[in-house]
């Protein structure tokens, strides 16, 4: 077991390795540097001219003028050693204070999305295939089917249409306008909750569709080996039986999909966040890209990333640890 | 063999029996497309899907002449206007021929917005192969004849943009825009798959293993953030035409790596039949052993791919040139025609701008079924649950 720990911990090591030259990569992409684009926002309306020698400067003192690799290196040397993730010039702070203050409201929309997921496609998926052909069970393909086929932001839409009309709720953003500079306390942990709704629903359907359709086939899948007959046959009763079987075995992939799952929440997060309001990464992540403020979209890149990278991680030491058929070495 | 022995044990019996037998000579001697085809036949829904599909294909394919306008053509009188109904009756009476009715634009006193009111007194009849904006028909030659259009004035199925534009017109070319780029980009994928994904599974060893992992890393980043990433390095002085192949290139960079795992569990499986080794012995190249020894006989499991693989490609191009990083305007793509559509506000005032919204489901959920019929229909040779 430690060895594939180990084993694995390596592999999670060389991945983010990997991933950072990739999301360094990016970032270098679009043309013109930070400083050209520094300067631009500095100086635009200013009317002051600029001289080369002035980019040559700036380029100098940001380390810009030096090869690929010891950016890269600078870069990274940073993260690691003191948690810098370089500087911001749309909003002229670190990236650090810029992302510190969204990422928690990030975590909160994420956790709520998951087990959101998590409670609906268990109970559900495993009634749907213990009655097949049921209501429950033809519902499920149709809920499925719209999951995957209405794009996300028009779900937000309608939902947040829904909730505003229905409910009553403020539009989008994450507090109600009373709340927004209120010190903490049950009562706006309460409006959090109720704004969080919308984005976590959202989120949570395709999620949820997904889930629901893994966890219905491999629940089908165990439901005709022989130790559920024979346990039958020995007059285990029903639910015990279906408890201790196939219940149990249809987890394990849940379990092993958790980094999947947030991959595809984080993938579709900047949209959804976009259209309802939302004060977070993804939508943070978009307004970067479009100012090009690099380090800051870079920064986010980077943990969202590795997130999902750790929690790959984890699902896997979980799943050694629920299914001892896995083999434990290589792979 | 075992086709042969079958038919002509059932034609030496019964002329009830000769029926069958022809049947079943039919199916033993069919080539496996037929098969598929035969299958599919049978699964409705995917049939009905296909052919929304094909409908929505050629609707892109001559947006030009079924649109009324161009893409570009402001009606300045009926800006933000809802959709026009076509009728055949009004208080006037009934007309066999479709009109609709005129509009008139006032300023509103109080908010001194200019408001479009239909004036129900005045007919537009509505023309067939009516002259209009002059177009280049499929790029051939010069034309300006529309499919339909009103004598005078405007006609607005779907309502206008807040800047006048016809919203069904670019609807329809929107269309175009976005299929296409699907399909480029599936096209593009499933080469850069093809490729890697074949020479990971002929070569197997270390050559494998690395392209492996570098899939593995790739598929980590988050998609959608990824083609951001790469979206935003496109210049802003790009042309439509430059930004427009961009797309279709980080949308195939982007989506291969579930193709190729595809294509390199197929080779890896068939690489070492016999038929595979006896071509390799009588002296054919790597090349020639995948495209023609081994393709072949995946194929339909290629087919199935690519089809489920598309609805993601248009949904991520939707959604890039919704939050502004994909196409911009001028070009018109389903995800810029509902970049106009982002607010609550939209829904509450002009709700027809989210008209696109429902041809971007239906062409994803066309797909999705049709994926399903195709995936059913591909392996003809097992047993069909009914």
């Amino acid at each position: 077991m430690a060895k594939f720990m180990l084993q694995r911990f390596i592999g999670m090591m060389v991945t983010m390795l990997f991933v950072s030259i990739l999301v360094f990569i990016i970032m270098e992409l679009p043309p013109g540097d930070y400083a050209d684009r520094y300067v631009f926002r500095k100086y635009a309306g200013s009317g002051m001219q600029i001289t080369e020698s002035d980019l040559r400067n700036i380029r100098h003192e940001l380390g810009l003028d030096k090869p690929a690799y010891v950016r890269y290196s600078k870069w990274i040397y940073g993260i690691v050693t003191r948690f810098d993730f370089g500087p911001s010039f749309a909003f002229e702070t670190s990236a650090n204070v810029v992302i510190g203050q969204r990422i928690w409201l990030t975590m909160a929309i994420l956790f709520s999305t998951l087990i959101l997921t998590y409670t609906i496609s268990i109970p559900i998926g495993i009634y749907a295939a213990v009655r097949r052909h049921s209501i429950v069970d033809y519902s499920l393909t149709v809920f499925s089917y719209l999951g995957l086929a209405l794009p996300n932001f028009l779900l937000a839409l309608i939902m947040l249409y829904i909730s505003v009309n229905v409910f009553g709720a403020s539009v989008g953003g994450l507090f109600s306008p009373e709340f927004e500079e209120a010190s903490w306390s049950f009562a706006k942990f309460v409006d959090l909750l109720k704004h969080l709704i919308v984005p976590a629903v959202v989120l949570a359907w395709s999620a949820t569709a997904l889930q629901l359709q893994t966890i219905r086939a491999t629940m089908l899948d165990e439901l005709n080996k022989l130790s559920v007959t024979a346990a039958r046959a020995r007059g285990v009763s029903e639910w015990k039986l279906l408890l201790k079987y196939p219940a149990r075995l249809a987890l394990n992939p849940v379990a092993g999909s958790i980094g999947f799952d947030i991959n595809r929440i984080f993938s579709e997060l900047p949209i959804i966040a976009l259209v309802l309001g939302l004060p977070e990464l993804g939508e943070l992540l978009i307004r970067s890209f479009i100012d090009l403020d690099m380090f800051v979209a870079g920064a986010i890149l980077l943990m969202l990333t590795f997130l999902v990278v750790v929690l790959n991680f984890v699902s896997d030491i979980l799943l050694a640890i629920l299914d001892p058929r896995i083999k434990l070495q290589g792979g | 063999m075992s086709a042969s022995s079958i038919s002509t044990e059932n034609m030496s019996t019964s002329a009830v029996t000769a029926k069958e037998s022809e049947e079943a000579l039919r199916y033993y001697s069919a080539t496996q497309w037929q098969l598929i085809w035969w299958r599919f036949r049978h699964h409705k829904a995917a049939l009905f899907a296909g052919t929304v599909l094909v409908v929505m294909g050629l609707c892109g394919l001559f947006a030009s002449f079924l649109s009324p306008y161009s893409a570009v053509n402001r009606d300045k009188n009926y800006l933000l206007g809802p959709p026009q109904m076509i009728q055949f009756w009004d208080q006037k009476g009934f007309s066999l021929r479709p009109f609709t009715h005129g509009v008139t634009t006032k300023r509103n006193p109080t908010t001194l917005r200019r408001e479009a009111k239909v004036d129900p007194d005045v007919r537009r009849y509505i023309e067939f192969f009516a002259h209009g904006d002059s177009y280049r028909f499929l790029g051939l030659f010069k034309t300006d004849i529309h499919l339909f259009g009103v004598e005078e004035g405007y006609l607005h199925l779907f309502g206008t943009d807040d800047l006048g534009r016809d919203l069904f017109s670019r609807t329809l070319f929107g269309t175009g825009t976005s299929m296409s780029i699907g399909i480029i980009g599936v096209v593009i994928a499933f080469i850069l798959a093809l490729f890697i994904g074949g020479v990971a599974g002929y070569a197997g060893g270390w050559i494998d293993y690395t392209i492996q992992r570098f899939t593995e890393i790739i598929r980590v980043i988050p998609v959608i953030p990824l083609y951001m990433g790469l979206a935003a390095a496109f210049p802003k002085e790009w042309t439509t035409m430059q930004v427009y192949f961009a797309m279709t290139l980080i949308l195939g960079l982007v989506g291969w790596p579930t193709l190729a795992r595809r294509i390199r569990g197929q080779i890896l499986s068939l690489r070492d039949e016999d038929y595979v080794v006896a071509a390799r012995v009588a002296g054919a190249g790597a090349p020639r052993i995948i495209g023609r020894h081994l393709l072949p006989a995946f194929t339909s499991y290629i087919i199935v791919d690519l089809v489920i693989s598309f609805p993601y490609m248009v949904l991520s191009e939707t959604a890039l040139s919704f939050i502004g990083l994909g196409l911009r305007p001028p070009a018109v793509s389903w995800g810029v025609l509902l970049q106009a559509a982002q607010s609550i506000r939209t829904i509450q005032h002009a709700p027809w701008l989210f008209i696109p919204a429902i041809f971007v489901v239906v062409a994803v959920l066309a797909f999705t079924v049709l994926g399903d019929g195709v995936r059913d229909a591909a392996d003809p040779y097992s047993v069909s649950e009914g």
